[in-house]
């Protein structure tokens, strides 16, 4: 199992990160170790057994519909990188 | 010409499926304590750490929402998964703060459903691929010279509707015509309103629909390359989007170019589809569960006990009205697509020995007189006991039907009771015949010429001798029997 340098490249563009060509090559390698570790595993006899995707063995947590209080505007915004009055403000999308 | 003569002249036909988003009327959002109905509130006044992803905060599934979810599903005639849970979807567009959506993936709250609808062509089962559950996202405004997310300088964000309840409900692509599509989403509007879940307001956005459409040459069993519609945000949207859409992918066809797979946006305004300029590779949301909540387990009992409490739903409403008060099937088809409607006319019909003639009162006089007004039913003055009492009136022959419309106008503008009415007015029908038959004598010596034609023959002379009286007597005239006495008079004559 190996991930070649255009699917890094791919899942690197997903993430919105920016790769230089040495750690392409880098991660490539890193990346194809991980998955030939996943591979190993997955030679084990799993047949009967229902895939896991929480470790909790827990089941229906749920909250009531009820209204709480919510952050100020002023206190929802002041994380933000740019305002404009009311709004969180962001550069161009496309 | 007409888009279905087109498409059979060329041997085309379309197919249809529809992805709907409609916004639960919970009191709190998905996943935090915010208010959930949150249209018409300043910006970002509805907002916590929870909705806005800030770091170190839990989601918690609103308990409401998950059941009112089923209930739609099971209205929706699906099957309810017995594990359900909920899925990151990963994407970078800034409408959600935490570059991920909450919903759901590979199990879905139901599947496998269907939904009958009423067309001019008849009934048509529409099924149901699935109905699941996720969060709303905030709403972006972009700021340049046209306000178009291409061309704009800088956006701004409200992320009051970010993590809003939502319910998608996609269908199988069994839709074939722009019309089947407008009257699913009624038929499917209907019943979200049944169920108090939505109050599906398409304009406040709480109720929309995007379309897959593809062309196909008629009888193919493979699908062409179909395009995403974005943006058909009312019935009439909806309908129109698909045939712009439907005739530009033929054109596009038959011109021996290729449809090309992307994602498009109703132009209202110019009543065109256009391209909406997205980034590439925006499509792989590399799903996962989202480890942050547990799955659900919605047991049988669950399952049966929101069952029990559905409330009739339109279509069943639809049989017992033909049976129980004898209309026609169309007629109680129109009546139920609206809830207020349904009732309107159960209580008025109750009141009436001739349900028949309530229901064509209604579809006809009150549709009319609401539509001109802009108005609905909740607004009105006249009521159920009104419409029986025309209905009396009209069968006990003290009014004439040209009468009885006037007399409806009367009452719906003032919300006076009929019979009060006719009183007031003088309007009651002409009963005694020796009055009657002294305007028919008067009409008679009036028109000489149209008594002439009659005799020698022509018998559509009668017709403006009638109109004669009822003009003469405003309508109060019952005109079949004028028409009777006028026969009487001239062949004893």
């Amino acid at each position: 199992m190996s991930i070649s340098k255009d699917e890094v490249r791919h899942v690197a563009k997903l993430a919105r990160l920016e790769l230089s060509e040495e750690e392409i090559e880098k991660f490539s390698n890193q990346l194809s170790q991980i998955l030939e570790h996943a591979a190993r595993v997955q030679e084990l006899d799993l047949e009967n057994l229902e895939p896991l995707t929480h470790a909790v063995d827990r089941r229906n947590v749920f909250r009531s519909d009820e209204v709480k209080e919510c952050l100020s505007r002023e206190e929802a915004l002041s994380n933000a990188p740019e305002r404009e009055g009311e709004f969180f403000k962001i550069p161009p999308i496309v | 010409m007409s888009l279905e003569k087109l498409l059979k002249e060329k041997g085309y036909e379309a197919v249809i499926g529809l992805e709907i988003h409609t916004e639960l009327q919970t009191n709190s959002k998905m996943f935090c304590g915010c208010p959930a109905r949150v249209f018409g509130l300043e910006p970002n006044t509805a907002v916590c750490p929870i909705c806005l992803g800030l770091p170190g905060t839990l989601p918690v599934p609103n308990q409401k929402a998950v059941e009112w979810t089923v209930k739609i599903a099971l209205a929706l005639n699906c099957k309810i998964n017995e594990f359900s849970q909920f899925h990151r979807k990963n994407y970078f567009y800034p409408d959600m703060p935490k570059n991920y959506q909450i919903s759901q993936y590979d199990y879905p709250i139901g599947v496998n459903g269907y939904l009958e609808i009423e067309t001019s062509k008849g009934q048509k089962r529409i099924r149901i691929h699935r109905v699941h559950l996720e969060e709303d996202t905030g709403k972006l405004v972009h700021v340049g010279r046209t306000g178009r997310i291409s061309e704009a300088e800088y956006s701004l964000i409200d992320f009051n509707r970010a993590g809003v309840p939502l319910v998608e409900i996609v269908t199988e692509a069994d839709i074939e015509t722009p019309e089947e599509a407008k009257v699913f989403m009624q038929t499917l509007r209907s019943v979200l309103l049944t169920l108090e879940v939505s109050d599906c307001n398409m304009e406040e956005g709480s109720l929309r629909c995007d379309a897959n459409v593809s062309i196909r040459p008629k009888g193919s069993t493979s699908f062409g390359t179909k395009t995403e519609i974005k943006n058909l945000n009312s019935f009439r949207a909806l309908e129109k989007g698909l045939e712009y859409e439907i005739k530009r992918q033929l054109e596009t066809v038959l011109s021996g170019k290729k449809v090309v797979q992307e994602t498009r946006h109703w132009d209202d305004a110019n009543k065109r589809t256009v391209t909406l300029r997205t980034k590439e590779e925006a499509h792989d949301y590399r799903y996962f569960p989202e480890p942050d909540m547990v799955p659900m387990e919605i047991s049988t009992q669950i399952v049966e006990k929101i069952r029990s409490e559905l409330p009739e739903l339109p279509f069943e409403k639809k049989k017992r009205f033909i049976r129980e008060y004898s209309i026609k099937e169309k007629d109680a088809g129109i009546l139920v697509s609206d809830k207020e409607m349904a009732e309107f006319f159960e209580e008025a019909a109750r009141l009436s020995n001739n349900p028949q003639a309530v229901a064509n009162i209604i579809l006809s006089e009150l549709l009319y007189h609401l539509n001109e007004s802009d108005v609905w039913f909740s607004d009105i003055r006249i009521t159920p006991k009104h419409i029986s009492d025309l209905v009396n009136l009209l069968e006990s022959g003290k009014i004439s039907s040209k009468i009885a419309k006037e007399v409806f106008a009367e009452a719906f503008k003032t919300g006076k009771n009929p019979e009060e009415i006719v009183r007031e007015r003088g309007l009651e029908q002409i009963s005694d015949d020796t009055m009657l038959e002294s305007i028919i004598y008067e009409v008679l010596n009036e028109n000489p010429q149209a008594v002439k034609d009659f005799k020698e023959g022509k018998k559509q002379a009668i017709g403006f001798l009638v109109g004669q009286v009822m003009k003469k007597t405003q309508g109060k005239a019952n005109p079949q029997m004028v028409n009777e006495k006028i026969l009487e008079i001239l062949s004893n004559n």
